[in-house]
């Protein structure tokens, strides 16, 4: 390979608070790119990264590409015009919750729904963290923060219900500590033709500490978590002997080898399939009742909006009588003075 | 009676329906055909901000005004020669602009009883209601006639009624002697795609015309002369158009794709729409999902290498404010256009006004001053477009330019420029750099830092909202920070270096300098000509660079008694003006009501002071 982890390290000190899930996503990152890189053929220079604001969004200083540190909520709407520009670059996305979510919700649906081929890494620590601890939209019912001392009384956003909501076309979710899988889930990103979007399940230590332990943990993990492989059984479990079946239309929990259950009875994973449906429960499991799907959920094909704009352009140019600006002064009802 | 023909100098018409009567289409259409006649015209477009407001009532009147003449036709008209009402609410309406002498020609059929009430008639007689029965009111049954006319057209009853808007203009033609040979070859044009739709309108425009001719009502019919413009090529132009192609000829001349983000909103939609249509000039445009969209599609396209641009009006200014201060900081080349609007809020969008000035100069946090421009006809606002791309490209900065729902809607006939005539724009991009690219290094001249293009390989560099130091590193350093304000502020200083000297029209001393802004450039310049012309020693300065200001404006100022600042706000840029050249005082002159000046109330408010 040309690249190493290395070469998209920037010389900058990162400071995120000690423990913190964002300095493991962050090196899955930085070893995923050379990998993007070597499949691809982007050379260094055609990253870009860009955020938004909040501790995650110090990201784009810490990798040694281009980057553009914005606004808050903006980042999405920012990578946009960038990937609109140039397609040829391979644009990456660092959000959080309340940045992508709250601030942001707007160009995050709408980039979703135009399938503008971005790739963004979604921080989901359930929480504000760089104003210190208040509730974001993604803090379950009842989080007691700062600005919610009695509770919070509404109900989260789950992400990835957002993202089919807009038809998107790529949807994963994996746990910050999880270096390995989070890196395979940043590579199928980067191929996936499309707004990729990586849901991050971030801890932070300082406001919002084990918001996804229950299952997140890694003694926690094994039997309330279920990693999706493309064309793989759905099964979970220390034994792995747990799998996820269909029953009375919805998804449930089976034992291989309890009540008749056999693994051919196991549902098996396609990330290209169309079933919005499936994949949609497959995206809702919560705990403590089912395992919360990790992996690449969904990764179906489609047109992109940067591509649709430059071919739109292509055409339009092609079947064009005007060519330069004194040509479209010219153009329409002119009438000369002699 | 006796039929002669007059000659005269100029005429304004107003042609006033509901806003589905095609006022606006009519009233073009005048306006174009007396453009190839030769006339120098200049419109107004005053409609009302629902698509179809309540039929027949005062608020949804749709009204569009023509100057034409064969000199000096620089504004729309303050009042006018012929009223074209198509309904009661119209003439209501509008009655208060037609001229003691004005011909006033209504549709009949509309003026039965419920068409007076809706109006807000008590009586049953409009005319002595209005107290204008001394004027020379031509009663038309419109409606029938074109009922009439296109009876055996083939086209529904809908399409017919609708057609009376072409009966009238046929009337008009006749008024002022217009060849229909102009007209005949201009609908086979407009209508070349629906060619069904060429003799209807034909027709019914002829009948109109012989109509007029035949009722002898009308007693003079006026010729005006053809203007004596100079040699070239002409076209009709209104601002929004002017604007978007100006745009194209800045990206042109960097040799840059040019980006458009942005989100519909009235007054500047067109600007929007008209550069969708011209992708094959290497223009991508996206329809954001939102204002603050709008802007940062822009940002993030201007840093991936494009010349970008986002088109708006006031409420959407208010919306962009937080990413205009992003790309200042960041130091991105950007155009935002601000066609303005009546505020504040929502105000009357569809009214015009000069009351986002301050919010230009001053609407956003920290030290963030920004470059602003102005266009001030709907011609200039081709020029306005390409200088603010221009300085924009080559300064690394975003430029705010200033245009307005009077010009953007108006339009006049343009002699149109060759490219030829237009400076090569060239941003300051770098290729290569050893050691590492600092983004924040200044040229010592210019105070310009370099625009590094993600691709280029070995600029790597992260730009940002966060406060930098040189070397495009995060500081809180408080020196640090003083000097990266200061040096953001002096680089649009040393823009004055780069803008042409303002320049004073009249005299260059005298005992009034009238000063303005934007679009009332051509109220300003008729009321100082006309003072001029009786002696008096005015002159007019108006200004197309606001910040900053040209190097020569205290030069200027100091060579006046007075100085008194016409604006279409409460005293913006006058306010600007105390802030930045204390050292003179500054009469006012101000309208805040939606609408353009008139020249008579500009002319006497100057004639107080003299």
């Amino acid at each position: 390979m040309k690249y190493t982890a290395q070469d998209f390290k920037s010389n900058q000190e990162v400071r995120w608070c000690p423990g913190c899930g964002d300095h493991a996503v962050l090196a899955a990152l930085q070893r995923a790119l050379p990998q993007v890189s070597e499949d691809l053929g982007y050379e260094l220079e055609k990253f870009v990264v860009v955020s938004g604001i909040g501790c995650s969004s110090r990201l784009p200083y810490y990798m040694n590409t281009y980057g553009f540190h914005s606004i808050h909520g903006r980042a999405t709407a920012i990578s946009t015009g960038i990937k609109v520009a140039n397609p040829e670059l391979c644009v990456w996305q660092a959000c959080g919750d309340g940045d992508a979510l709250a601030i942001g919700g707007n160009h995050f649906i709408h980039a979703i729904r135009r399938n503008v081929d971005l790739n963004i890494v979604l921080f989901n620590n359930q929480i504000y963290g760089l104003t210190k601890g208040q509730y974001s939209p993604t803090s379950k019912f009842g989080t007691i923060t700062k600005t919610s001392p009695y509770g919070t009384v509404e109900n989260p956003f789950t992400p990835g219900m957002l993202v089919l909501g807009a038809h998107g076309t790529f949807f994963a979710r994996g746990i910050d500590n999880d270096l390995a899988l989070n890196q395979s889930i940043f590579i199928t990103a980067a191929k996936h033709k499309g707004t990729s979007v990586c849901e991050m399940l971030t801890n932070c230590v300082i406001f919002n500490d084990g918001a996804h332990a229950a299952f997140a943990a890694r003694e926690n993990r094994a039997e309330h978590t279920i990693t999706l492989r493309d064309g793989q059984k759905m099964l979970f479990g220390a034994n792995n002997d747990k799998g996820l079946i269909l029953k009375d239309g919805k998804l449930a929990v089976a034992k291989i080898g309890e009540d008749g259950v056999t693994l051919d009875d196991i549902l098996t994973h396609h990330t290209d399939s169309d079933d919005i449906g499936l994949q949609s429960m497959l995206i809702d499991m919560k705990y403590p009742d089912m395992p919360v799907a990790l992996g690449v959920i969904r990764d179906v094909k489609d047109k992109t909006y940067d591509i649709n704009v430059q071919d739109q352009v292509n055409d339009v140019t092609a079947k064009a009588k005007v060519h330069c600006v004194d040509d479209l002064l010219r153009s329409g009802s002119t009438w000369e003075v002699k | 009676m006796q039929h002669k023909v007059i000659d005269i100098k100029d005429v304004v018409i107003r042609f006033a329906g509901d806003s589905g009567d095609g006022m606006q289409l009519t009233g073009t259409l005048f306006a174009d055909t007396s453009a190839l006649y030769g006339n120098e015209i200049s419109t107004f477009p005053d409609y009302p901000a629902e698509i179809r407001a309540p039929h027949g009532t005062i608020s949804g009147v749709s009204g569009f005004q023509v100057h034409i003449g064969s000199e000096g036709v620089n504004t729309p008209g303050d009042f006018c020669d012929v009223l074209v009402a198509m309904n009661p609410a119209a003439l209501k309406a509008n009655v208060k602009w037609a001229k003691p002498t004005a011909t006033i020609i209504i549709d009949t059929d509309t003026f039965d009883e419920q068409g007076l009430k809706k109006a807000g008639f008590t009586t049953d007689d409009p005319i002595t209601e209005l107290h204008i029965e001394d004027r020379n009111v031509i009663c038309a049954q419109i409606t029938s006639l074109t009922k009439e006319s296109l009876k055996d057209s083939g086209l529904d009853p809908k399409s017919i009624v609708r057609s009376k808007n072409m009966f009238t203009l046929g009337m008009c033609f006749f008024m002022f002697n217009r060849p229909l040979e102009y007209i005949n070859a201009y609908l086979e044009k407009k209508f070349s795609k629906k060619p069904h739709l060429i003799e209807p309108n034909k027709k019914v425009l002829f009948d109109g015309y012989n109509y007029a001719s035949n009722i002898h009502a009308i007693a003079n019919t006026y010729e005006v002369a053809p203007a004596k413009q100079e040699k070239g090529i002409y076209r009709n132009i209104n601002g929004n158009q002017a604007t978007a192609w100006g745009l194209i000829a800045a990206a042109e001349k960097s040799g840059l794709q040019l980006f458009c983000g942005s989100y519909p909103i009235t007054p500047a939609t067109a600007i929007l729409e008209e550069l969708a249509i011209h992708k094959n000039l290497n223009v991508k445009t996206m329809q954001a999902e939102d204002e603050i969209a709008g802007i940062c599609t822009a940002i993030g396209a201007a840093y991936a290498g494009d010349f970008a641009v986002t088109s708006t009006s006031g409420p959407g200014l208010s919306l962009k404010s937080e990413a205009l201060g992003l790309a200042m900081i960041t130091e991105l080349p950007l155009v935002v256009i601000d066609v303005q609007r009546s505020g504040p809020s929502t105000g009357i969008p569809t009214k015009t006004e000069q009351t986002d000035l301050a919010q230009a100069l001053y609407g956003r946090n920290g030290e963030c001053p920004v470059c602003i421009v102005a266009a001030h006809s709907p011609s200039n606002c081709f020029d306005a477009a390409f200088n603010a791309g221009k300085l924009a490209l080559e300064h690394m900065m975003p430029v705010i330019l200033m245009s307005e729902g009077f010009i953007a809607n108006g339009s006049e006939p343009w002699k149109i420029p060759s490219m030829a005539d237009f400076p090569a724009i060239k941003p300051p991009f770098i290729e290569s750099c050893e050691g590492g690219f600092k983004p924040f290094e200044r040229d010592p001249e210019t105070f310009v830092r370099k625009w590094a293009v993600p691709g280029k390989k070995g600029l790597n560099h992260r730009v940002g909202g966060l406060e930098k130091n040189p070397a495009g590193v995060i500081s809180s350093d408080p020196e640090n920070h003083a000097r990266m304000v200061a040096a953001r502020a002096e680089k649009i200083a040393r823009v004055a270096e780069c803008i042409p000297e303002q320049k004073v029209i009249g005299a260059a001393e005298g005992d009034v300098l009238v000063v303005g802004w934007g679009g009332t450039f051509g109220h300003l310049f008729t009321a100082v000509n006309e003072l001029a012309a009786e002696g008096h020693k005015v002159s007019l300065a108006h200004f197309d660079y606001i910040n900053p200001l040209p190097k020569n404006t205290a030069e200027i100022f100091a060579k006046f008694k007075k100085i008194i600042v016409c604006e279409l706000n409460s005293g913006q840029f006058a306010d600007y003006l105390r802030a930045r050249l204390p050292q003179f005082s500054y009469l006012q002159y101000n309208k805040v009501q939606g609408q353009p000046f008139i020249v008579k109330e500009v002319v006497d408010a100057i004639r107080e002071i003299l």
